[in-house]
């Protein structure tokens, strides 16, 4: 959650203070030595367990390494992109696998984006206004969910959505037959279409595909077993990013709705044109974390249904781990890791492109203000000194005030 | 909850019909969503008290009948439930201590050391943060391997003993401590380790606390981690051992009373530091985005 105070952090060039003080002066000489002593133990051990590591793998997934002895060693041969080749346009089982995954991974993604933001967004509007009691319990029931781990949510969502558990219960007392839902690996879209008389689909669509899954294969949607997750995903987060959209909120200040409200705007008005515009960094925020979580399913799988029905459940994250550790493909393992982090930074990219427009303005404005704020504030100090308050009157006319 | 019927009640005389309709809606909605979100913690808490075919034959009930602690005698004296719980508690009190030393170490050396090279800490540290955790899972195992610390308790810890983002959390708040404190120990002669330690570091507790609650959820319930880093029985965390009874590693039947149970302890830990710190857990995303 602490990740979300980075991308302003990092517009900020360094604290106000070090305009102020010169390295190495005076008594705060040593300070150059304490201050790497000080970062060490986070750089070495970022370093080593993170660069490195990221090196390594690259090398891996460029080479025929089995997985015995050192990846580094003599025996290990460069076979250059082949491992890349392989699941992207090998033909054989590896391509099939990373398309199903892929599939399973797009479905999931363009469901639980918007419905866990959409939901979050409207926890955080119900749970915010001012004159409702009780928002504490509600807050909290909201938000523990996240809290608990992916492994026990996962093991008490198979007994939720198994064949005769909780939700298959409910169902059936409002009259509707539930399915088996961990072991139904049928499409949703698919299951629609049928319900319509659609059986199959038209040559065009099942004749030709895209990295060895056909077309029609593609626009199957989320297997059932794939929903579950997805509502699984939705229960998690949303509780998370409700609390990022309410701490949005409390940021907005009430006068332009107020305003608003005396030109005769209703309350959808005001959301859609007042408050919802002034949350888009908070969305913004929203749908970059969970476009990142969402593309990271692994736990879930892992726990649950290891991949199936029919590999339906089959998420890249997942099958990078069981091409490496379990078939001990480690070269087509790293690479789909890879492909996975570019398909992850590609599309946060593009998502900062769509939703770019105000948040970056007006930063550099109020940064603007900030620094001239500041400017005249030592400007001020500097007349008034040398008699000034402690706080503020490190600012001594001899240093330069910026 | 009698709040959702005082609340109108008390507002009856400025509030027209329409409006009243609409806040017993609201609050009608609100009970309903959160009955959604709570209602799976209660079937969890009851049926692992259940008997496996009370369980089978009525999942939705909450009263268990009959009542048996049986799935909780067989996970603590039956099973290798106790190491697990064992291991994920050692590797958590450790990566906690160490991510709470290690990141305010280097927090109070970005926000308050001048030393050539901090931009590019910084900048590092902003990339490092980047890096999707999932994607990281095989190059940490061959690192890990080459090391010589695999499947071993420094090859499940070390890795997990910092923290980029927890660093960005004591460099806010260290920025947000007047630097006039520290000034009049450094006029005394303190050394900038004894002025971190003595002076900043105690005044920092909120902070602190933060990331304790952060590395405490984070490392309890981490789990492709311990995946990658050991394989022996006898370092299995609770995240992992859940995971292989999920897979039906127990066999026979469904065993869906050991598998809640099980998963309601290992949520215990957390629960009760959720609960705990609440307003500050709350808070914490808060000031996330406020900055």
């Amino acid at each position: 959650m602490s990740l979300l105070a980075t991308p302003r952090d990092a517009g900020y060039p360094a604290g106000p203070d070090q305009a102020r003080q010169g390295p190495g002066r005076g008594i705060r000489r040593g300070e150059a030595v304490a201050g790497w002593l000080f970062t060490l133990p986070v750089l070495v051990i970022l370093g080593v367990f993170l660069l490195v590591p990221v090196l390594m793998a690259l090398w891996v997934s460029f080479s025929d390494w089995s997985g015995r002895g050192s990846p580094l060693s003599s025996g290990v041969g460069f076979v250059g992109f082949d491992n890349y080749a392989a699941v992207t346009t090998g033909g054989g089982l590896a391509e099939r696998d990373f398309g199903i995954a892929l599939r399973n991974n797009a479905w999931y993604v363009l469901l639980v984006v918007p419905l866990q933001t959409a939901l979050a967004l409207f926890l955080a509007v119900l749970v915010n206004r001012a004159v409702l009691r009780g928002r504490g319990i509600f807050r909290t029931a909201f938000y523990f969910p996240s809290v608990t781990s992916s492994v026990a949510i996962t093991v008490l969502w198979l007994f939720l959505f198994s064949t005769s558990g909780v939700v298959n219960t409910v169902l059936a007392r409002l009259g509707i037959a539930g399915p088996n839902w961990f072991n139904e690996p049928s499409g949703v879209l698919h299951n629609l279409l049928r319900v319509f008389g659609v059986q199959g689909g038209p040559d065009a669509l099942t004749q030709h595909g895209f990295l060895g899954v056909t077309w029609w294969d593609w626009l199957a949607g989320p297997s059932v077993a794939m929903s579950a997750f997805v509502l699984m995903a939705i229960f998690t987060t949303s509780g998370t990013f409700m609390l990022l959209f309410i701490a949005g909120l409390q940021n907005i200040t009430p006068e332009v709705e107020e305003a608003a409200m005396v030109d005769g705007a209703n309350g959808w008005q005001r959301f859609w044109r007042i408050t919802l515009p002034q949350l888009r960094p908070t969305l913004f925020t929203v749908l970059t974390l969970g476009l990142i979580g969402c593309w990271q399913v692994f736990d879930q799988i892992y726990t649950g249904t290891q991949g199936g029905p029919g590999k339906t459940t089959l998420t890249p994250a997942y099958l990078s781990y069981q091409s490496a550790f379990l078939s001990q493909e480690w070269g087509q393992g790293a690479a789909i890791a890879f492909i996975l982090f570019v398909i992850i930074v590609l599309l946060t990219i593009l998502q900062r492109f769509v939703l770019r427009e105000s948040p970056d303005v007006p930063r550099k404005a109020r940064r603007a203000a900030a620094q001239r704020a500041r400017r005249r504030a030592a400007a001020a100090a500097a007349a008034a000194a040398p008699d000034a308050t402690p706080d503020s009157g490190r600012t001594s006319p001899t240093e330069d005030p910026r | 909850m009698d709040a959702p019927r005082s609340a109108p009640r008390r507002r009856v005389r400025h509030l027209s019909r329409k409006a009243l309709t609409w806040q017993i809606g609201l609050y009608a909605l609100l009970v309903l969503l959160a009955l959604v979100y709570v209602y799976p913690f209660l079937v969890q808490l009851a049926t692992s008290v259940k008997t496996e075919a009370d369980a089978a034959a009525d999942p939705v009930s909450l009263v268990p009948d009959p009542l048996t602690w049986s799935a909780y005698g067989r996970l603590f004296l039956r099973s290798d439930f106790p190491v697990w719980f064992a291991n994920s508690a050692v590797v958590t009190v450790l990566v906690t201590a160490g991510r709470v030393f290690f990141d305010s170490l280097a927090g109070y050396a970005l926000a308050r050391l001048q030393f050539r090279g901090r931009g590019v800490v910084f900048a590092a540290l902003v990339a490092v943060m980047a890096v999707p955790t999932v994607v990281l899972l095989i190059p940490k195992f061959l690192v890990i391997n080459q090391l010589g610390i695999y499947d071993s308790y420094a090859g499940m810890v070390l890795p997990l003993l910092v923290d980029a983002a927890g660093v960005f959390i004591m460099k806010n708040f260290f920025e947000s401590i007047p630097a006039s404190v520290e000034e009049q120990a450094r006029i005394d002669g303190a050394g900038t380790f004894r002025i971190f330690w003595s002076v900043v570091l105690p005044m920092a507790r909120p902070a602190l606390v933060t990331i304790v609650i952060l590395s405490f959820q984070g490392s309890w319930n981490e789990l492709s981690h311990f995946i990658v880093a050991a394989q022996s029985p006898e370092l299995t965390t609770l995240t992992k051992g859940v995971a292989s009874l999920a897979s039906g590693q127990l066999s026979q039947g469904s065993q869906y009373p050991i598998k809640l149970a099980a998963a309601a302890i290992m949520t215990i830990p957390v629960a009760v530091v959720f609960f705990v710190f609440q307003r500050r857990i709350m808070n914490t995303s808060e000031g996330a985005v406020k900055e």
